[in-house]
């Protein structure tokens, strides 16, 4: 087995820079990211040989080095799982295609590597548009391949006919129809390139039933052809030295933290570019485990439900160094503003986020794993010339804030068990070593908030799309990636009826997920916001998991195939997950039973500012204003 | 807002333009006249976009289109130092009475004749959109009973061609 060299792929330069970084980072994603390569990952140069389109397919899957692909088969994708059934990649039965997608993209969350997931045309393509917008808007590396009519039949509204790739146009990186089984190697290359390189994203692969039926040739590795994608990998160095000269003379800087940074493996570098810097650090939902949350420069994360220290951190910052963010109102609040003192400087692999959403004064484009390195090369110049920011003044500010606000939470009035005592004990108990998935809501919040993460990769959410039932499904997908970590969803009543049904899928595949309901009967995060802003008109928020226990999550579990635990006092909290950290042979669900008025604090209310952070309601927070 | 002149060169593959024209909608942006066609190089299209915008929102929009995979360069002409053409049909009314007069403001413009009719005539012209405009407000009082336009196509003047370049060479 040859690896192919650089030289093979038309993208030689491109490519070559790529390969030739340095795996030095200690980032297990990241450094496999890198030695993985981001073009061709040849695990094998299989020999020339006569195969049907589905057989090059598969064997360019083979070639590509996917371990995994999820799937459900249908008419138009049949011929590609013919030879799937004697191939070394491992097809995992999913039962709903939302689920294959979800699947893909926790396995590539977890691992930092391509998720791919594979449904029949129409309604298999069409189940897979949710996963795909979510992948699309978390930068998730995931190749989607997908049945269609064959060729003749494209246009005529034929059974099971549905232009996908018109359809995900807006929602992919790039997407394919194959025309001729003779490009399946080289369409599938691009794909996995695509989907891996640069801001990573989704990339569909449509392929007509005949064309997958054709004879052809298999050759490996084929020529990429891909004139018009030409990341920027590398920052300008007068940007890095404008980005390094202000991050030395600010008076009140802050780091910005997004995804990016987990995604380009650059945690190391971060922290150590904190610590050069002494600057206060806050990462946004996408970045928790990036920034490790006990490190006393840690604010927390900012936003809609940020930390007051967090928030009040960027607002009043003089200088806000974003990486691999981008100003998500659900982090800026109203964007007139928001953080109105601050000189930005923003670093993102993708030259379209900056500016986008605020002004830009020095903008860096690259990857945050060679920003970050070139920051603190640039910042140590700065240093040795005499040039450090004092600090001091802007810590004592915002420690005297963290002491006075920290995240917390009043136990129930009404004696029911608290949803955030639950989140924190599984926090606890399962450890930093354990990867968390959440759904979508209150729940999703609360994780967030009550767990600590130490480590990058270690929280799976929806951020951008806000998909509610992706736990489920994620969580999956994580654990086959991640087979000897502790995998916990956490996730609300409204959301695991979404997606549930792929708990039979892990039963049935050895794929043991534990999930932990947090079972408010409710449409939480929606209730409260029914609570605080109509009038507490709770319409349509009640699903009746309380009330009428239906369904009842202990018989669903077992029915599924799983063990179903339950848990309705903070007596029974720890044990009842000790007794699901010990099951390590069958997914396990835990109905925690918990009450229905729990909020989510801090909150700034959707489309004001970042000033009007509610500490708890009715309680805004004492800003010495003198002291800035 | 001002008007903007794209030229996009992009991959000559099926379904660029659904891509390029989808992306302006889908950001909000109202494509004021669009132009597509091969150039030199047959692998190569160009399409030329004129577009109503400030220049912040532009700037995001044609960042945007050059995230499209199959988008290999983008260039804003300057009206300054480019030159820019549409060319117009025009089915004129022109019956004996009238014919003479039509035929003077054709020449005038520097316009053809290319079909006639008894009562007809049906013109050709290309220019600037003032220039078109401008012609068409002097046909109009004989009757115009039909017209199609092209998009706006335009080229940077001097020996410089945005054409040439290595992202270009691989295409």
């Amino acid at each position: 087995m040859t690896r192919p060299t650089p030289e093979t792929l038309a993208h030689s330069a491109r490519r070559a820079r790529a390969t030739a970084e340095p795996a030095t980072t200690t980032d297990p994603v990241g450094a496999a990211r890198t030695a993985a390569g981001p073009a061709v990952p040849a695990v094998r140069t299989p020999a020339p040989a006569q195969v049907s389109g589905a057989g090059s397919l598969v064997r360019s899957l083979e070639a590509l080095g996917v371990e995994v692909v999820f799937g459900i088969p249908g008419g138009a994708i049949l011929p590609a799982y013919d030879p799937l059934y004697d191939s070394s990649v491992r097809h995992i039965l999913v039962r709903h295609e939302q689920g294959a997608g979800h699947a893909a993209t926790g396995y590539a969350q977890a691992t930092g590597r391509v998720g791919v997931c594979i449904a029949t045309s129409g309604p298999g393509a069409t189940n897979l548009v949710t996963p795909i917008a979510d992948a699309y808007m978390d930068s998730v590396p995931m190749v989607a391949i997908t049945g269609q009519v064959a060729r003749p039949s494209i246009g005529t509204d034929a059974f099971q006919e549905a232009d996908i790739q018109g359809i995900t146009l807006p929602i992919t990186k790039h997407n394919f129809l194959v025309q001729s089984a003779e490009e399946i190697p080289r369409v599938l290359a691009e794909a996995f390139h695509l989907a891996s390189t640069g801001r990573p994203g989704p990339v569909l692969v449509d392929i007509p039933k005949d064309v997958l039926q054709a004879a052809t040739t298999f050759a490996w590795p084929p020529t990429l052809d891909l004139p018009g994608y030409r990341p920027t990998l590398h920052p300008h160095g007068k940007q890095i030295r404008e980005a390094a000269r202000l991050m030395t003379t600010a008076r009140r800087p802050v780091l910005y933290v997004g995804g990016g940074v987990l995604k380009a493996g650059a945690t190391e570098g971060l922290r150590k570019l904190a610590e050069v810097t002494g600057i206060p650090v806050v990462t946004t939902l996408m970045a928790l485990g990036a920034f490790p949350d006990s490190h006393d420069q840690h604010l927390g994360m900012p936003g809609m439900h940020g930390t007051v220290a967090a928030v009040y951190g960027l607002q009043k910052s003089d200088l806000i160094v974003a990486l691999g963010a981008r100003f998500d109102d659900r982090v800026t609040g109203k964007l007139d503003s928001f953080a109105p003192d601050a000189t930005i400087v923003h670093a993102d692999i993708d030259p379209a986020e900056i500016g986008k959403n605020r002004h830009v004064d020095v903008p860096i484009v690259g990857d945050a794993r060679h920003v970050i390195d070139e920051l603190i090369a640039a910042v140590t110049v700065e240093h040795a010339a005499g040039r450090s920011a004092d600090l001091s003044d802007w810590w004592t500010q915002l420690r005297d804030l963290r002491e006075r606000y920290p995240l917390g939470y009043d136990e129930p009035s009404d004696g029911t068990l608290s949803p955030q005592y639950v989140i924190s004990r599984l926090g606890e108990i399962a450890g930093p070593d354990a990867i968390y998935v959440a759904g979508v809501g209150q729940h999703q919040m609360w994780a967030s908030q009550f767990i600590s993460y130490e480590k990058p990769h270690t929280w799976l959410n929806s951020g951008g799309l806000g998909t509610m039932g992706y736990a489920v499904p994620a969580a999956m997908g994580a654990k086959v990636g991640k087979p000897d970590t502790v995998v916990w969803a956490v996730d609300g009543d409204g959301c695991f009826q979404m997606t549930n049904q792929e708990l039979a899928t892990c039963a049935l595949e050895g794929i043991p997920v534990k999930i932990a309901v947090i079972n408010n009967g409710n449409l939480g995060m929606v209730r409260q916001w029914q609570t605080l802003f109509y009038n507490e008109r709770y319409s349509n928020t009640e699903l009746g998991t309380h009330k009428h226990r239906i369904p009842d999550f202990v018989k669903l579990a077992e029915a599924l195939g799983c063990v179903g635990l339950r848990c309705e006092n903070a007596a029974d909290v720890d044990k009842t997950i000790e007794a699901a950290m010990a099951i390590d042979d069958a997914p396990v669900v835990i109905d925690f039973v918990v009450g229905k008025d729990a909020m989510v604090w801090p909150m700034v209310a959707a489309g004001t500012s970042n000033d009007e952070i509610m500490f708890a309601r009715g309680v805004r927070p004492v800003f010495d204003e003198d002291d800035i | 807002m001002t008007m903007h002149t794209l030229s996009v060169l992009v991959e000559n593959k099926p379904g660029v333009l659904a891509r390029v024209s989808g992306l302006f909608s889908r950001r909000g942006f109202n494509i004021d006249s669009l132009a597509v066609g091969e150039t030199e190089n047959p692998d190569v299209s160009r399409i030329t976009i004129v577009v109503n915008a400030e220049s912040s929102p532009l700037e995001q929009v044609t960042k945007q289109l050059n995230k499209l995979v199959n988008v290999l360069k983008i260039v804003e002409l300057d009206p300054q130092v480019s030159v820019a053409r549409e060319l117009l049909l025009v089915k004129v009314r022109a019956d004996r009475a009238a014919r003479a007069q039509v035929l003077e403001t054709v020449s005038l413009f520097r316009a053809r004749v290319v079909d006639v009719a008894p009562d007809t005539l049906t013109i050709e012209a290309t220019g600037t959109p003032d220039k078109l405009d401008a012609l068409l407000r002097d046909l109009e009082p004989f009757g115009i009973k039909e017209m199609v336009q092209s998009g706006l196509v335009a080229i940077g003047r001097g020996s410089r061609s945005i054409t040439a370049g290595p992202a270009l060479r691989a295409a």
